[in-house]
C-alpha cells in the first residue's frame, strides 16, 4: 500500500460557477442575512415598515432579475455548479412566481404582524430564506441540491408559523407541520439513497442518461426510490393521501403565512416534482404515470368532498387547495406510454417528440401560476376580514362561515373581491381559473386519460358548491352574527383605505387583477407556460 | 438476485447470527441458574444510587439553548475538519467558501448573542 500522501495526491478542480445564474438566490439570501444583521445591530427594534419595504424590494428584484434572465437567455437551459443547478424557462418562471408571492405575502403580513405579535425583521428574514429555498428547488438539477432547497423552504416555514407562537393554535400548527414535515423529509432522503443505489448518481440529467443508456435486469430498487421521492414531494404539495397535515396547519397558521404556504410552498413542490418526473425518471413514465393519476384522482375527490363539509372558511380553502393540487397533478399525469416509447427511440435532443408532451406540463405550470395568485388573494381577504373585526366570544372559529354572512353589506368592495377570487377558484368563465381548468382537462383528454378528465370536471362542480356557499353567505340580506362585527376597531396608526390596511388592499387588488386579466387575455401566460414547460425536457 | 443484494446477504446472516447468539446465551443462563427473586436484586448494584421518583423529571429549559448552540457548532466542526485536512488541495476556492460558511454561522451566533439568548437568566 502506498503512503497516505500519495494516495490522496489528486488536485481539486473547483466546478465552474456561472454567477449570473445564481443572482436571484444571492439576492434573496443576501437580503435575509442583511436583515438579520441589521436587526441585531440596531439597539431598538426595527420598525415594521422598514422590513416590509426591504422584503417587497427583494421579492420584486428577484422576480425582475429572473424575468430579465429569461428575456436575455431565452428558455434554453444554462447549467452551473457542475450541472447541479440549472436555469431554464421553467425555473425562471417559478422564480418570478416566487418573487411575486414574496411581495404579496409581505404586503398582506404588514398589517398582520402586530396582530400576531410577530417580530418584523425575523418574519421578513424567514420569508426571504424560505423563498430562496423555493427558488433553489425550482432550478435544482441534482437530488441533493433539491433536498437542500426543500429543507431551506421547510425549516423557514416551520419557524414562520411558530413566530406567531403567542397563539396556541399557531404553536400547534407549527408543531404538526414540523413533525410531519421532518417525517416526509426522511422519506425523501431514503428515496434519494435508493435512486442513487439504482442509478449511481444524484444528478437528474445523469440519472436520465443512465436509464435511457443501459439495459437492466429489473428496476425494483429504482421504483422503490421513486415511490419514496413521491411520498416526500406529495407531502409538500399536500396531495391525498399525504394531505392530513394541510387543513390543521393552514387553519392554525397566521393567514398571510397560510397564503404563502398554499401557493409558493406548493408551487416549489410541484416544480421539484415536475423536474424529478420529467427529467430524471422520465424513462419510467409508464411506471409512475398511474401513480400520479391515482394521486390526482384521490386529491380531486377528497379535496372537493371535504371542502363542502367545512363550516370554517379557512379550512374550506385548505381542502380546496388540496383539490387544486389534484388539478395540477392531472396536468402532470398527462403523459401516455407511447410518448415515453417515442422519446426512447429518438432520445438525445429530439424536440419533435417533446413538442406534444409539453402540453400536460404546460397546463400544470399555467394552473400553478393562476392558482397561486388566487390562493394568495383569498387568504389576504381572510386576513383583512379577521383583522377588521373583533374576536368571537361565542366559541366559534375565527373564520366561521357565519362571520362572513352579510359581508357584502358591511364591506361591499372586499366582498366583491372575495367573490371574484372564489368564483375563479370554482372555474367560472372569464376568470383565470376557468382557463386553467380547461387547459388541464384538455391536456388530459389529449393524452387519452378520459376517466381522470371526467373526474376533474365532476369535482370542479362539486367544489363549486363550497365556494358558492361562501359567496351566497356574503350576499345574504341579514347575517346571524353580523351585528357583533359592526364595531370598528380603533386603529389610526397606519394609512388606511376605508378602515382596511392599504397594503392588504393592494395585495388583494393585485390578485384580483391577475385573475381577471389572465381570465380575459390568457394568451401571453399560456405562451410563457408552454415555453417554460418545453424547456425542462432533455 | 443482483450482486448488490447478494453482498448484503452477508450482513443479513451476520445480523441473524448476532441476534441468535444473544438469545442463546441468555437462554442457557436462564435454564442453568437458580431462581430466587428478592426485591433487593432489582435496585442498583453496589455503588449505584437508589432510584427516587419517576423517570419523567423536568430539566432546566435553559440547557436547551446550549444544546442547540452545541449542535450548531458540532455541525460546523464536522464540515471544517475534512476541509482543514485537505486545505492545500482546495486552495483559495476552498478558503473563500469556508469563510462564507463560517461568516453565516457567526452571523447566527451574533444574532443569538444580541437577542440575549446567551445570557443565563
Amino acid at each position: 500500500m502506498p503512503p497516505l500522501d500519495e494516495l490522496f495526491d489528486e488536485t481539486f478542480a473547483a466546478p465552474g460557477v456561472d454567477w449570473w445564474v445564481l443572482v436571484p438566490q444571492i439576492i434573496l439570501v443576501g437580503a435575509a442575512l442583511g436583515l438579520l444583521l441589521v436587526a441585531s445591530l440596531t439597539p431598538r427594534a426595527l420598525p415594521a415598515w422598514a422590513s416590509t419595504i426591504v422584503t417587497i424590494a427583494t421579492g420584486a428584484a428577484t422576480a425582475i432579475t429572473a424575468a430579465i434572465q429569461w428575456t436575455d437567455w431565452g428558455s434554453a437551459p444554462r447549467s452551473t455548479l457542475a450541472g447541479a443547478f440549472v436555469s431554464d424557462g421553467f425555473s425562471l418562471l417559478i422564480t418570478v412566481l416566487v418573487g411575486a408571492g414574496v411581495v404579496m405575502t409581505a404586503l398582506v403580513a404588514h398589517s398582520a404582524l402586530d396582530r400576531y405579535a410577530m417580530a418584523p425583521p425575523e418574519f421578513a428574514a424567514l420569508l426571504l430564506a424560505s423563498a430562496a429555498g423555493a427558488v433553489v428547488m425550482a432550478g435544482a438539477n441534482d437530488l441533493i441540491v433539491l433536498f437542500l432547497g426543500l429543507e431551506s423552504l421547510s425549516i423557514a416555514l416551520y419557524v414562520l408559523i411558530a413566530l406567531a407562537g403567542r397563539r396556541a393554535s399557531a404553536r400547534e400548527s407549527a408543531m404538526k407541520y414540523f413533525v410531519l414535515g421532518a417525517f416526509s423529509s426522511a422519506f425523501f432522503l431514503y428515496g434519494i439513497a435508493l435512486v442513487y443505489g439504482a442509478t449511481g448518481g444524484t444528478n437528474l440529467s445523469g440519472i436520465s442518461e443512465f436509464l435511457f443508456g443501459t439495459v437492466r435486469d429489473n428496476d425494483y430498487l429504482l421504483l422503490a426510490g421513486v415511490a419514496l421521492l413521491l411520498v416526500g414531494l406529495g407531502f409538500k404539495i399536500a396531495a391525498v393521501p399525504f394531505h392530513f397535515w394541510a387543513p390543521d396547519v393552514y387553519e392554525g397558521a397566521p393567514s398571510p403565512v397560510t397564503g404563502y404556504l398554499a401557493s409558493i410552498a406548493k408551487a416549489a413542490g410541484f416544480a421539484a416534482l415536475a423536474r424529478v418526473l420529467y427529467v430524471a425518471v422520465f424513462q419510467q413514465g409508464t411506471a409512475w404515470s398511474p401513480i400520479i393519476v391515482a394521486l390526482a384522482f384521490a386529491s380531486l375527490s377528497v379535496g372537493a368532498v371535504m371542502a363542502i363539509c367545512q363550516s370554517d372558511v379557512k379550512r374550506m380553502l385548505a381542502f380546496s387547495s388540496i383539490s387544486h393540487a389534484g388539478f395540477v397533478l392531472v396536468g402532470l399525469a398527462a403523459v401516455s406510454p407511447d410518448i415515453v416509447d417515442g422519446l426512447w427511440t429518438n432520445f438525445a435532443g429530439s424536440v419533435g417528440a417533446a413538442a406534444d408532451l409539453g402540453d400536460g406540463v404546460s397546463s400544470a405550470v399555467f394552473y400553478l401560476v393562476v392558482y397561486s395568485f388566487m390562493a394568495l388573494g383569498s387568504f389576504a381577504v381572510l386576513s383583512a376580514v379577521v383583522g377588521s373585526s373583533t374576536d368571537p366570544d361565542d366559541g366559534t372559529s375565527r373564520h366561521d362561515l357565519s362571520r362572513y354572512s352579510g359581508l357584502a353589506r358591511r364591506r361591499p368592495v372586499l366582498a366583491l373581491a372575495f367573490a371574484v377570487l372564489l368564483l375563479a377558484q370554482a372555474g367560472v368563465p372569464l376568470t383565470a381559473g376557468f382557463v386553467a381548468k380547461f387547459e388541464v382537462i384538455r391536456a388530459a383528454v389529449g393524452e387519452g386519460i378520459y376517466v381522470l378528465a371526467a373526474v376533474a370536471m365532476v369535482t370542479a362542480v362539486v367544489s363549486a358548491f363550497a365556494y358558492l356557499r361562501v359567496v351566497l353567505a356574503m350576499y345574504a340580506p341579514e347575517g346571524a352574527a353580523a351585528a357583533a362585527d359592526d364595531a370598528p376597531t380603533a386603529r389610526v396608526s397606519r394609512p388606511r383605505w376605508g378602515d382596511l390596511p392599504l397594503t392588504t388592499v393592494l395585495a388583494i387588488a393585485l390578485a384580483v387583477a391577475v385573475t381577471l386579466v389572465v381570465g380575459v387575455l390568457p394568451q401571453t401566460l399560456l405562451e410563457w407556460s408552454a415555453d417554460a414547460a418545453l424547456s425542462i425536457f432533455p | 438476485m443482483s450482486d448488490l443484494l447478494r453482498s448484503y446477504l452477508t450482513v443479513a446472516i451476520f445480523g441473524a447470527a448476532a441476534v441468535l447468539m444473544a438469545f442463546a446465551m441468555f437462554g442457557v443462563a436462564r435454564i442453568l441458574r437458580p431462581q430466587r427473586p428478592t426485591p433487593q436484586k432489582l435496585i442498583a448494584y453496589e455503588s449505584g444510587v437508589d432510584p427516587v421518583g419517576s423517570d419523567w423529571t423536568q430539566s432546566q429549559i435553559r440547557y436547551y439553548v446550549f444544546a442547540v448552540l452545541f449542535v450548531l457548532f458540532d455541525v460546523e466542526a464536522v464540515f471544517i475538519f475534512p476541509w482543514a485536512t485537505r486545505l492545500e488541495v482546495y486552495a483559495l476556492f476552498g478558503l473563500v467558501e469556508m469563510a462564507i460558511f463560517i461568516f453565516i454561522l457567526v452571523l447566527g451566533l451574533f444574532y443569538a448573542w444580541r437577542k440575549g439568548v446567551l445570557r443565563w437568566v
